[in-house]
């Protein structure tokens, strides 16, 4: 392996992987490509990255469909010097994610030029994403340049984008290339080319948040191992490769991730393993006074640096869980009794500590968190556990630890499994909504009365249209939800948008609150009137933290209301089976719609709204979100 | 490192990049002898024996080269240097 792989470090390496390679090339299509799906997940320099692409697009369309779920990704490189040798790394990057990446490469330099004619190669690809990858050189390297033209021309671009192709756009940040005439106090020169670089930086970021562009941070992420190990100003005259080949599977996997975030598709919730992760030695062996934590010891102070990294990540909306091999009450008596333990038993929304075997695990906690299997990242500190999840559940996220632990928190942020979009309120709050959850179960345990556990709840429906302040969740609830979720549809925020002007349409977002607290958004639907005047449910889905308190019912009463207030007169729902949501099978019969017919396992169904009644619900529907 | 192992490296790299497993990079060979050999995978052929034999080429060392014997002579004269 040559050095440059040190950069992929939290993928794990592995010795025979030219050999893996051939073998896997020569079984069947989809064994193949399950195969290099593996091979994408180890630690692989940009010359396997580029060889494994080349084996990977090999793959037929047939066998695509059958490995990954979900359609392709359709993006676009629009730049100003030479983007070939980034496109292998941003496929792998994506296929490491499960994500099949189609790529469009405009011509060299013209991306003004094919974001404005409606007849170029651009238009007529379709991008699902457009990637804006401008030089330095281009944008402030001449002697007369300004920022603000600089700034109007990236400006000019997202308009549009936004105007003639609909599709989300990633911004790459600018490379600091230029090197400092004054010094420390560059910023001081407003024209020296490297004070321009920070200030358009700036510039970007501040207007991204408000046109609703995602940032790739180049900058930031170059600046971790160093801008001469991205940028070497040879190859630029050479070859005006901003970026440095050897870095391109790096980039790639930056650019692979945020595809992943826009689907949806990032990890959900943080496994921790207890001896030797979350403290120093073991528990069981050590006792509460031998094990390693806190201050005044380095060990025990790079342990809970750790702690409070997994801490940070719970307040952003990350779920935390533990999985230890343990007796419970050892494992448990840290989080109650140790003065320096930062997590508590509050912050960890599921606590599994007994001597099964670690897949068997984290199955269940997947299963009590009701979130799929690889939403998980399994963080342990033992080589043997971390392959045996690699080997037993591929779909985990298993980071390649470091032996010191003060190199876990940046093994697990250099991986980028939770990479997010923006951050929302509920993100804030999922650790007390899991909290809650767990009290709701007691609650029900204790009441064999289903009527009577439902109406102590005080439940309260609120329901709205789809508002600019609720976008980003419920772009990430369309994205995220494969459960209860009729049709499995997902949509980008743009697309969302149209919806939003669509005069036909019906779009609802509903948050449920009880005595325990708010469950934030936890229904959508999205709905449009047809020809025949009868209201196409295009997406029903709901959240399956409150499953089981009527809250399917009380959804219809209130798009029975709205429908019929548009002058529908009948719904029509369609179920549309995937690999993950046999749950809501019979949605619609259970609400009374009948069938219309089936087609390929796929159900139609249909209810008049002539004689609709409301049925009854133990809860208060109330208009309005906030 | 004498000629026979720096062909020996340069047999594993050429086999990589241009993804061939019966290429020989013999003292006469060019790019036009191959056609996988493009501006693209000069690059990433450049950097691949960087890379390995952790050595840095000048600029002007790569616009002199014509074929692989020219390559190894610069090669063998910057790994004497270290």
């Amino acid at each position: 392996l040559s050095e440059s792989s040190i950069h992929l470090a939290w993928l794990p390496p592995k010795a025979d992987w030219a050999a893996a390679l051939e073998g896997a090339r020569k079984s069947a299509p989809e064994e193949a490509l399950r195969a290099f799906l593996g091979l994408a997940n180890c630690r692989l320099d940009f010359a396997q990255t580029t060889r494994l692409d080349r084996a990977v697009q090999q793959t037929p369309d047939a066998a695509r469909k059958k490995v990954l779920s979900g359609r392709p990704l359709r993006l676009a490189l629009l730049g100003s010097c030479t983007l070939t040798h980034l496109i292998p790394g941003i496929r792998v990057g994506g296929l490491r994610r499960g994500l099949w990446v189609e790529i469009y490469e405009a011509p060299y330099g013209m991306y003004r030029q094919e974001l404005q004619d409606p007849s170029s190669g651009l238009h007529a690809f379709k991008p699902d994403v457009v990637l804006l990858s401008l030089d330095a050189q281009h944008l402030v390297g001449a002697a007369d340049a300004s920022v603000d033209e600089a700034f109007g021309t990236i400006k000019d671009c997202w308009s549009l984008a936004k105007q003639s192709l609909g599709c989300t756009i990633l911004q790459q940040t600018v490379l600091p290339v230029f090197h400092p005439l004054l010094g420390n106090n560059e910023h001081r020169h407003i024209h020296s080319p490297a004070t321009r670089v920070r200030v358009l930086n700036e510039q970007i970021r501040q207007a991204a948040d408000a046109q609703g562009v995602e940032i790739l941070a180049l900058d930031a992420f170059a600046c971790v191992d160093g801008i001469a190990e991205w940028h070497d100003e040879a190859l630029w005259h050479r070859s005006k490769q901003e970026i440095h080949p050897r870095v391109s599977h790096v980039f790639g996997d930056q650019v692979g991730r945020l595809l992943a975030a826009i689907r949806g598709r990032s990890s959900k919730c943080l496994v921790l393993d207890l001896d030797n992760t979350l403290w120093g030695g073991v528990i069981g062996d050590d006792g509460m006074a031998g094990i390693a934590l806190g201050q005044g010891n380095a060990v025990g102070e790079a342990h809970l640096a750790f702690q409070r990294y997994a801490l940070e990540l719970s307040r952003r909306g990350v779920i935390l869980a533990v999985c230890s091999k343990n007796d419970e009450a050892n494992a448990l008596e840290p989080f109650e009794r140790h003065p320096e333990m930062l997590l508590r038993k509050q912050d960890i929304a599921c606590f599994v500590a007994n001597w099964d075997d670690k897949a068997t695990n984290l199955r269940r906690i997947a299963q009590r968190l009701n979130i799929g299997l690889d939403s998980l990242v399994f963080a342990d500190d033992n080589p043997f556990e971390r392959d045996l999840i690699r080997q037993e559940l591929p779909e985990v996220g298993v980071p390649e630890l470091p032996e010191d632990p003060a190199g876990y928190a940046a093994c697990i942020a250099a991986a980028g499994y939770f990479e997010s979009l923006a951050i929302t309120t509920e993100d804030q709050e999922r650790t007390s909504q899991y909290r809650a959850n767990a009290e709701r179960e007691q609650l029900r345990e204790s009441v064999t009365d289903m009527a009577a556990y439902l109406g102590g709840l005080r439940m309260e429906l609120r329901c709205a249209p789809f508002d600019e302040i609720g976008l980003p969740r419920i772009v990430q609830l369309i994205n995220k939800t494969n459960q209860f979720n009729l049709t499995t549809r997902r949509y980008t925020q743009p697309e969302v948008s149209a919806v939003m002007a669509d005069s036909r349409a019906l779009h609802l977002q509903l948050r449920l609150l009880d005595r325990f607290g708010d469950n934030g958004i936890i229904a959508l639907i999205i709905g449009r009137l047809n020809t025949q005047q009868e209201l196409e449910i295009d997406t029903w889905l709901m959240s399956c933290r409150v499953l089981g308190r009527q809250v399917e019912a009380a959804t219809l009463n209130v798009i029975g209301r709205r429908a019929r207030q548009m002058g529908a007169k009948a719904l029509l729902g369609s179920y549309i089976p995937s690999a993950k949501n046999a749950m809501v099978k019979e949605h619609y019969p259970k609400l009374g719609f009948t069938l219309l017919r089936t087609e390929n396992e796929q159900t139609s169904w249909r209810l008049p709204l002539e004689g609709f009644e409301e049925a009854p619900v133990l809860m208060n529907i109330v208009e309005g979100i906030s | 490192m004498n000629t026979d192992q720096i062909y020996s490296q340069l047999t594993d790299i050429f086999r990589d990049v241009f993804e061939d497993q019966t290429i020989v990079p013999a003292p006469t060979l060019s790019a036009k002898d191959v056609p996988e050999w493009d501006s693209l995978n000069h690059i990433n052929l450049i950097v691949a024996i960087e890379a390995r034999f952790k050595i840095k080429f000048k600029t002007a060392e790569l616009e002199s080269l014509r074929d692989v014997g020219q390559l190894v002579d610069v090669i063998t004269k910057k790994l004497n240097k270290t």
